[in-house]
């Protein structure tokens, strides 16, 4: 149940990429028509100066903040930052979260229909990337009648998109917070992402992607699922929250039915994960993830930062081994040499890479004084 | 970095050193309070480097762009001649590699503001004779045991250092309890010494 006077939210669809104006995608196919799925918190004000778009990651959706009925019994994922008097103050701010291209939570994937076959995309579906997903993403934000975002922000594969959309539009993002993230994915990350796409692709219920109306590679999914939870985490969070400890045991039992807390927990994760997640849009965003190289795509990260003329704040944290400050630094140092406005700050804090879920207390104002600068800056040279 | 300290130098007198429009780097840059002076009174472009968390929360809320970092590592990310001044306010006595650090900040600022309390003072020198012990007094309040302080040097040293670095010095601020005395008796006096050194960018200009 939602607590009483909880926010109570709806989400809505945006429609493009008719006939005439399909999306085109950096892969050079086209796609259409395209619905991304939204919610908004707050209030757009008067000058339309105060819009800011929250990224989600991997395995996040447009549901950011609040409840979708009092019956609810979760709010949305980033709910601890979001709300009147919360970083991402919606008593200031009109705040923007979608679900990406390629996702699986209402905006369009490799699960919806293909208008021209009547039946799931499959792996029919077009191999999107960070580009394509800002790309719908600015459509959305044009269809609400913003011209420049106050703000886009987001932690791990939002936090690339986050970069991505001040690179690729410089004069439409005046800040970018972007959190335990990074320029480029580096061959570990593919690693633990080929193991999951792996996992999914050999359950033989996946079926080449085409298991939609049948029964779903659930098993594959989960176990991908908990190799991406373990890099969620650390040795020090997980050693802390489960230790050594048998589930439902005080000894060994000798045999194979005992299971360490860790891994009922991980058992417990993968088995919810796979009601609300779609094996197909992991292998695609996994490796649109994968693709994510900004120094890659620009010819070096400063050629790729020249032109940006966001404001931005990067924040990594000191046990996220997944995605580790040295990259952050790698990319706020770029910017300084382009001498671009950049804030840097690596915080302390044992939970890994989840820590910018997690973590609310010491990002929260920092967050949300850099807002408020950028905020005030926007209103001074309007 | 340091904040237990009862005093700081001036922050007027290091404002008036710099010209209006100017871009500054502050070094151990702590709550912010000096680069938002330069922001506000001279129309500077700011940016501070700390280490502490903490430090970069106040910037922030100033509006004070930050880079959260230890100077012991260097400045090997900054351009040589990229910032017009690069200033070091009361840190030069906590970092490990002090002369690596001013060779950098000659290099990266086309002029350089450093900032210490001269050890040699009259006040310092008596409590070392007379008692024989450490001197802890208000402008050092630490025990030797427990000081954030690594590097003290007296004014003398840190003119012969610059000597020894062949780094030219532009103008020296004296200050006793906040307020100017003589270059000529400062070794003895001051309580806090300002060296203006000149970059070492072949095109600084001559300030």
């Amino acid at each position: 149940m939602a607590p009483p006077n909880a926010l109570i939210v709806t989400p809505r669809d945006y429609v493009f990429g008719t006939e005439s104006d399909l999306l085109v995608l950096e892969c050079g196919r086209t796609l259409g028509p395209v619905t991304i799925r939204y919610e908004t918190y707050g209030n757009l004000d008067e000058h339309r100066q105060n819009a800011i778009l929250l990224l989600h990651a991997f395995s996040g959706d447009a549901h950011a903040a609040g409840y979708h009925s009092p019956d609810d019994a979760h709010p949305g994922w980033w709910d601890s930052m979001i709300g009147p008097g919360k970083a991402f103050d919606t008593d200031q701010y009109y705040v923007i979260c979608s679900n990406v291209l390629g996702g699986c939570r209402g905006s369009t994937g490799p699960g919806s229909t293909n208008p021209d076959t009547g039946r799931p995309y499959g792996l029919t579906f077009p191999v999107v990337t960070m580009q394509d997903m800002v790309t719908a993403q600015q459509r959305l934000i044009s269809h609400l009648g913003i011209d420049r975002l106050l703000a886009v922000a987001g932690g791990s594969m939002g936090g690339m998109q986050a970069i991505q959309w001040s690179v690729s539009y410089p004069n439409n993002v005046a800040g970018a917070i972007v959190l335990a993230s990074t320029a480029r994915l580096n061959a570990q990350g593919i690693a633990f992402n080929a193991v999951g796409r792996n996992a999914i692709m050999s359950d033989p219920l996946w079926n080449g992607g085409d298991y939609y109306g049948g029964n779903t590679p659930d098993r594959g999914l989960s176990i991908a699922r908990m190799v991406g939870h373990i890099t969620y985490l650390s040795d020090r969070a997980m050693h802390e929250r489960f230790g050594r400890r048998l589930q439902e045991r005080a000894g060994f039992g000798f045999d194979f039915n005992d299971q360490f807390e860790v891994e009922s927990y991980l058992e417990y994760k993968g088995g919810t994960f796979v009601d609300r997640f779609d094996a197909n849009t992991y292998i695609y965003l996994s490796k649109a993830i994968d693709y994510f190289d900004l120094g890659g795509k620009y010819g070096g990260l400063d050629a790729a930062f020249t032109d940006c003329r966001s404001k931005f704040l990067v924040v990594s944290f000191t046990s996220d081994w997944l995605y580790p400050s040295y990259q952050s630094k790698e990319m706020v140092v770029a910017l300084m040499r382009q001498e671009k406005d950049v804030s840097y700050v690596e915080i302390d804090c044992p939970f890994g890479h989840d820590s910018f879920l997690l973590e609310t207390d010491r990002q929260g104002p920092m967050i949300s004084s850099f807002l408020e600068t950028v905020y005030t800056d926007v209103q001074s040279t309007r | 970095m340091f904040n237990r300290r009862a005093e700081h130098f001036s922050y007027e007198e290091i404002a008036r050193l710099i010209e209006p429009g100017s871009s500054v780097l502050d070094l151990g840059c702590g709550n912010g309070e000096l680069l938002q002076l330069l922001r506000d009174t001279r129309n500077a472009t700011v940016r501070g480097v700390d280490i502490e968390e903490s430090m970069i929360r106040e910037c922030l809320k100033k509006g004070i762009s930050v880079f959260q970092g230890n100077l012991d590592e260097g400045l090997k990310e900054y351009g040589s001649g990229s910032y017009d001044y690069v200033i070091m306010n009361e840190t030069l006595q906590v970092v490990h590699q002090p002369v690596q650090l001013i060779r950098e900040m000659v290099r990266v600022g086309r002029t350089a503001i450093v900032n210490f309390p001269n050890f040699g003072n009259l006040v310092n020198r008596m409590q070392l004779l007379v008692w024989g012990r450490m001197p802890v007094n208000r402008d050092i309040p630490y025990q030797w045991y427990d000081t954030p302080n690594i590097h003290f040097c007296t004014r003398r040293d840190f003119v012969q250092l610059c000597r020894e670095m062949a780094i030219p010095i532009i103008s020296t601020i004296d200050m006793r309890h906040n307020r100017r005395i003589s270059p000529k008796t400062a070794n003895l006096l001051a309580t806090e010494c300002c060296f203006l050194l000149k970059g070492s960018t072949p095109d600084a200009p001559i300030v």
